[in-house]
C-alpha cells in the first residue's frame, strides 16, 4: 500500500504552472467557510441525596441546524455532530432515537427521582420517519449497526423481544403525526455495561475525553458505583423561538450515583476528586456553555452564584459554576468542589413509585405482581403501564386483576397483544387511574414453557431476565411548570417537554425479574449413551454369545510324568495311557 | 618511477572507493528488497477467550494482555476482533470494577481505559468464530465485527480457554475440533484471506489443535503438548482467583520488551516459557511456513509496521462548491406532542388489522366441513337445495 503525499505549498514544487497558481489563490480568497450552524453545551448537576450518596448527572448537547431526512442533498460535512450517528440517521430514516445502557437499579424510595430515567440493561426505542416502507427491516439493520458503534450485543434484539407500543413512548421531539406503526421498542435486561461501552460513547463527544467535563469520566471510578447509566438521545427540536423549522439535537447523558460506603468511606463529604479521581482544568473549547450546578436547596448557606430552576415539578436552588470563565478555576487553575452536609431531615416522598416481583413456587406456574404507589395526599392521576413479557411465560390474561384499596379498579384502556411462540412477545398496555394515597396492584398468572434444548443459554441455571415495566405518568407538580419551551433553561430541566402547568411528565421503571424456567440436565445425553452402550455390550452381548457359540469340552493337559510315559510308549508302539 | 608509484596508489584508492560504493549500494538494495519482501501490507488480530464464569478470570486476562501488546505495537482497534465470552471487569464479584489484573498485587491493569470488545457474552460461539474467520457473516454485520483481511494480510489468531485432545471448549456448552479449525484455515487460504497466519493457543493439550493444519503459510504455537496440562500462574488473594496462565504470563513479559522497531524474530518467541517456568512443554509447528522462522520478525504479526513510499507528485484539489442555503419551505409552527394524551388514548380506535386468509387450523376445519357436506349431499343434488 503506497500513501501518496502531496505537498501543501504550491510554491515548493516547480511543477505547477503559473496560471494554475493564480487561479487557486483567487478561489481561495473567494471561498469563505459558512458560519457554523451547530453548537455544543455541556453541563453537570451534582445532587446530594438523603441517604448520604451523591448523584452526578452529565449532559452534553449538540444542536445542529440541518436536515438528515432531506431527500436531495446528502449531508457530508460534519463538525460537532458525530458522523457515525449522522450517517445512521440518514440511512435508516430515523426520526428519533433513544438508547441507554444502565448498570444497577435506581432506588426511587432512597434517592428520589432521576433526571433521565432508564431501565437496567440496554433499552432502545426508535421512531422512524413516515416515508419508511419496511420498518422491521430498517429496525433489524439499525440494531446491528448500533451494536457495532457501541460495542454492545444489540444484535440480540429481534422479533422475539421487540414490541410496538400503542400509546406509550410518544415522540419527545417535534412532529405532528404519531402513527405507532413507526415506533419500535426493545430492551435487553441482561446487557452488561462496562468500559467497552463507555469508550465509544466518549468518542462521540466533540472534545472526546480530553477537555471539558468529560475529563472526569474515568471508568475505574464510574463503574465502582451503585448506579451507572449512559444514554444517547437524538430528536428534532425547534430551531428558534418561532419554531417554524427543526434542528437536530443530540443529547448524551451519563448519570451516576456513588455509594456512601463503598466510595465515600462513610462520610457525607464528597468532592470532585473523591468521586472521579480528577479535577477540572478547563472547559471544552468547542462548547458555547459549560456549567456545573450543585443542588443546595436542602442545605442553604452562604453560597455564591445562586440560580433557581424548576425540575421534576419542584423549584430547586443551585449554585452555578461557569467553566468558560477563567475566575472559576482560581489561582491553581483547577476546580475541585467540596460538598459537606448533615442531612437530618426526611426526604419528600416521590409521588409515584413502582415495584414488581414474582410470586409462587415451583417451576410450572407463577404470578407477576406490579405495585404502583401514589403518595400524593389528595390528587389522583392516570398512569400508563407497559409490560412486555417474553413468549416463554405463557400469560393467562383472564387472571389479570387491578385492585386499589382492596377494590377492583378497571383500567380505562387496555391493549393486549398475545405472544406467538418464538416469534413475538406479549404486549400489555393499560391506562389506570391511581386513587390518591393508595397502592394499586396489578397481578397476572403465568405458566413457564419448556424450551427446546438448543434454545437455552450456556448458563441456564442462572435464570432468564424479564425486562422492566414502564410506567408513564402525568404527575401533579408542586410548582407551576414553564410551558414555554424556547426559553433558555438548563439542560437537565428541559428534557421532557411540558404542555400543562400543573403537571409534569414522568417515567418510572420497575425492577427486572429473574425467572427460572424448567431446565433439563444437559449431561443426560452423555449419561444415556454410556448407560445404553453398557447395557448393550454387557447384556445383549452376553445373550448373543450364549445363543450363537458352541461349547466343546476341553481335556485338561496331562501331568509331566504321564506325558513322558506316553512318549516312551509311542516309541515302543504300545497303546497310550 | 615515482610517477608510476603515484599512479598505482591513485588506482588502488579509486578501486577501493568504487568497491566501497558498490558494497553500500548492495547493502541498500538488500535492505530495500528485505523491506518489501515480507509480503504483507496490513495486520489483523483475532483474539478469543472462550470461557465463561468468574473462576475463569485468567482466560480473560490472557486475551486482554495479548490485546494490550498488540495495540501497543500498532494494530488499531479497527483491525482487531476481540471476543470475550464473559465479562470479568464489571462482574459483581470483582472487588475492583472496570479492571482486569495480570500480576498479583494489582500491578498491571490490562483492561485499561480504551478497550473495544467486538463480540461479548453469548455472542462468542463456535459458529460466530468460524464465520468471522471465513468471512461468511450476515450482510447487516457492522465493520467492527468483521475480519476484512485480504491476500496481503498477516493475521494473528490467539485462542485461550479450556481444551482437550483435539478440541477447544466454548462457553461450557459446545466445542470446536482441530479438524474444523484446519478446514476453516483452508477456506481462508482458498479465499485468499491471509498472507501469513500465526496461531497461538494457550489451553491444556494445546498442541493437538494444530496437528491437523494443512494450509500453507501457517505457523503455530501452543502452550503444552498432547497429554500435558497448561497451568495457571498465581492467584491473587484479594480478587480470589488465578490471574493468568503461565504461558501467556511469560509471553506478556517477553512482549513488553518488544517495541515497533524491534528486530526480535520468531526463534526468540519459541524460547518463551521453557519447561522450568511453564511446567508444560510449549510446542510449535513451522513446517507449513515458507519463510525461515529466524527471518520472521515478531512485529510482522504482533505489530503493524506500515511501509510508506513518499512521492513527489502533486495533486490538484478542486475548490469546494458553494453550499446552497436550505429553502425554508415549512411555514406553519411545529409543536411538541403531548406525552400522555389521556383523552386520545381512551377513545383510541382499535388498529385496522389487515385481513389475512385463514390458515392452519381454521382452514382445516372449514375444509373438513365442506368435504363432509359435499360427500353427504353430492354435487348433483345441490341445485335442489339452493
Amino acid at each position: 500500500m503506497q500513501n501518496a503525499f502531496s505537498s501543501p505549498q504550491a510554491a515548493d514544487l516547480g511543477d505547477l504552472r503559473q496560471s494554475d497558481e493564480a487561479e487557486s489563490n483567487e478561489d481561495r480568497k473567494a471561498f469563505t467557510p459558512p458560519p457554523p450552524n451547530d453548537q455544543f453545551q455541556e453541563e453537570m448537576v451534582i445532587r446530594p441525596l438523603y441517604s448520604g450518596d451523591i448523584y452526578a448527572s452529565f449532559q452534553f448537547r449538540t444542536q445542529w441546524d440541518t436536515d438528515f431526512l432531506h431527500d436531495g442533498k446528502k449531508v457530508s460535512h460534519y463538525r460537532l455532530f458525530p458522523k457515525s450517528l449522522g450517517q445512521v440517521l440518514s440511512k435508516f430514516s430515523v426520526r428519533e432515537l433513544h438508547i441507554s445502557f444502565t448498570q444497577g437499579y435506581w432506588r426511587t424510595m432512597q434517592w428520589g427521582q432521576p433526571f433521565i430515567p432508564s431501565p437496567p440493561g440496554a433499552e432502545l426505542w426508535v421512531w422512524f420517519h413516515h416515508t419508511v416502507t419496511d420498518v422491521d427491516g430498517n429496525w433489524k439493520e439499525l440494531t446491528n449497526v448500533l451494536s457495532g458503534i457501541f460495542c454492545a450485543s444489540l444484535n440480540f434484539i429481534d422479533s422475539t423481544n421487540t414490541v410496538e407500543p400503542s400509546a406509550s413512548f410518544k415522540p419527545l421531539g417535534l412532529g405532528n403525526a404519531t402513527d405507532h406503526r413507526f415506533l419500535r421498542y426493545a430492551t435487553l435486561p441482561r446487557e452488561i455495561v462496562c468500559t467497552e461501552n463507555l469508550t465509544p460513547w466518549k468518542k462521540l463527544l466533540p472534545c472526546g475525553s480530553k477537555a471539558g467535563l468529560a475529563v472526569l469520566m474515568k471508568s475505574e471510578k464510574l463503574f465502582h458505583s451503585s448506579f451507572h447509566s449512559q444514554a444517547v438521545h437524538i430528536r428534532p427540536v425547534c430551531k428558534d423561538w418561532q419554531c417554524t423549522s427543526t434542528a437536530w439535537e443530540l443529547r448524551q447523558t451519563l448519570n451516576v450515583v456513588f455509594d456512601l460506603y463503598t466510595s465515600g468511606q462513610g462520610k457525607k463529604e464528597w468532592s470532585l476528586f473523591k468521586m472521579f479521581s480528577r479535577t477540572l482544568t478547563e472547559a471544552c473549547p468547542l462548547a458555547s456553555s459549560s456549567k456545573i450546578y450543585v443542588d443546595v436547596t436542602d442545605n442553604p448557606g452562604v453560597n455564591p452564584l445562586i440560580s433557581t430552576a424548576v425540575v421534576l415539578g419542584d423549584r430547586r436552588t443551585y449554585s452555578v459554576y461557569d467553566l468558560t470563565k477563567k475566575e472559576t478555576f482560581g489561582q491553581l487553575r483547577s476546580l475541585n468542589l467540596l460538598l459537606r452536609w448533615k442531612g437530618e431531615n426526611d426526604m419528600l416522598r416521590p409521588p409515584l413509585h413502582a415495584e414488581r416481583y414474582v410470586s409462587g413456587f415451583g417451576l410450572q406456574k407463577g404470578e407477576i405482581h406490579t405495585c404502583l404507589y401514589n403518595s400524593h395526599p389528595y390528587r389522583a392521576y392516570p398512569v400508563l403501564l407497559l409490560d412486555s413479557l417474553p413468549w416463554y411465560l405463557r400469560l393467562y390474561v383472564h387472571t389479570l386483576t387491578v385492585t386499589s384499596k382492596t377494590r377492583e379498579n378497571k383500567p380505562s384502556y387496555i391493549h393486549y397483544q398475545p405472544s406467538k411462540d418464538r416469534l413475538r412477545p406479549h404486549l400489555l398496555e393499560m391506562l389506570v387511574q391511581l386513587p390518591p394515597h393508595s397502592v394499586t396492584e396489578v397481578t397476572v398468572q403465568f405458566e413457564r414453557a419448556l424450551l427446546k434444548w438448543t434454545e437455552y443459554t450456556p448458563d441456564p441455571n442462572h435464570g432468564f431476565y424479564i425486562g422492566s415495566s414502564v410506567i408513564s405518568a402525568l404527575v401533579p407538580s408542586i410548582v407551576a411548570m414553564d410551558t414555554n419551551s424556547t426559553r433558555d433553561r438548563p439542560l437537565f430541566s428541559s428534557f421532557f417537554p411540558t404542555k400543562e402547568e400543573s403537571s409534569y411528565f414522568m417515567r418510572v421503571y420497575t425492577e427486572p425479574l429473574l425467572v427460572n424456567l424448567p431446565t433439563p440436565d444437559f449431561s443426560m445425553p452423555y449419561n444415556v449413551i454410556c448407560l445404553t452402550c453398557t447395557v448393550v455390550a454387557v447384556g445383549y452381548g452376553s445373550f448373543y454369545n450364549l445363543l450363537t457359540r458352541t461349547f466343546q469340552v476341553d481335556e485338561p493337559s496331562a501331568p509331566l510324568a504321564k506325558r513322558l510315559a506316553n512318549i516312551i510308549r509311542r516309541l515302543r508302539g504300545v497303546p497310550l495311557l | 618511477m615515482v610517477l608510476l608509484f603515484v599512479c598505482f596508489c591513485l588506482f588502488v584508492c579509486f578501486s577501493l572507493l568504487v568497491l566501497l560504493e558498490l558494497s553500500l549500494m548492495l547493502a541498500l538494495l538488500t535492505k530495500a528488497t528485505q523491506f518489501f519482501s515480507s509480503g504483507h501490507t496490513n495486520n489483523w488480530a483475532v483474539l478469543v477467550c472462550t470461557s465463561r464464569f468468574w473462576f475463569n478470570y485468567r482466560h480473560v486476562a490472557n486475551v486482554l494482555s495479548v490485546y494490550r501488546s498488540v495495540k501497543r505495537l500498532g494494530i488499531p482497534d479497527s483491525h482487531i476482533v476481540l471476543m470475550l465470552a464473559d465479562d470479568m471487569a464489571c462482574n459483581h464479584r470483582n472487588p475492583k470494577p472496570a479492571t482486569v489484573f495480570s500480576h498479583k498485587n494489582m500491578e498491571l491493569n490490562v483492561y485499561g481505559d480504551d478497550v473495544e470488545v467486538d463480540y461479548r457474552g453469548y455472542e462468542v460461539t463456535v459458529e460466530n468464530f468460524l464465520r468471522v474467520l471465513t468471512g461468511r457473516l450476515p450482510p447487516s454485520t457492522p465493520r467492527s465485527k468483521r475480519l476484512l483481511s485480504d491476500d496481503r494480510s498477516n493475521i494473528l489468531i490467539y485462542l485461550t480457554g479450556h481444551g482437550g485432545n483435539g478440541f477447544l471448549k466454548f462457553q461450557d456448552s459446545e466445542e470446536i475440533s482441530n479438524v474444523e479449525l484446519a478446514d476453516a484455515f483452508e477456506q481462508m487460504w482458498q479465499k485468499r484471506r491471509y498472507n501469513e497466519l500465526l496461531f497461538i493457543i494457550d489451553t491444556c493439550q494445546g498442541a493437538s489443535m494444530y496437528e491437523r493444519f494443512y494450509s500453507p503459510n501457517i505457523m503455530a504455537l501452543a502452550s503444552s503438548q498432547v497429554g500435558e496440562d497448561s497451568l495457571s500462574h498465581q492467584p491473587d488473594l484479594a480478587i480470589g482467583v488465578h490471574l493468568m496462565d503461565r504461558y501467556t504470563f511469560y509471553l506478556l513479559e517477553f512482549l513488553e520488551d518488544i517495541h515497533p522497531a524491534s528486530q526480535a524474530n520468531m526463534n526468540d518467541l519459541f524460547k518463551v516459557c521453557p519447561k522450568s517456568q511453564c511446567v508444560s512443554t510449549p510446542g510449535h509447528r513451522t513446517d507449513l511456513f515458507l519463510r525461515d522462522p529466524g527471518s520472521v520478525l515478531i512485529t510482522d504479526f504482533f505489530g503493524s509496521v506500515r511501509k510508506v513510499e513518499i512521492t513527489r507528485e502533486a495533486i490538484n484539489l478542486t475548490n469546494p462548491t458553494e453550499l446552497s442555503l436550505r429553502n425554508e419551505l415549512k411555514s406553519e409552527a411545529l409543536f411538541y406532542v403531548d406525552q400522555l394524551p389521556v383523552a386520545d388514548i381512551i377513545h383510541q380506535k382499535p388498529k385496522q388489522k389487515d385481513w389475512h386468509p385463514p390458515d392452519g387450523f381454521i382452514l382445516g376445519l372449514w375444509s373438513l366441513i365442506l368435504l363432509v357436506f359435499f360427500k353427504t349431499y353430492g354435487i348433483k343434488h345441490l341445485k335442489h337445495i339452493f
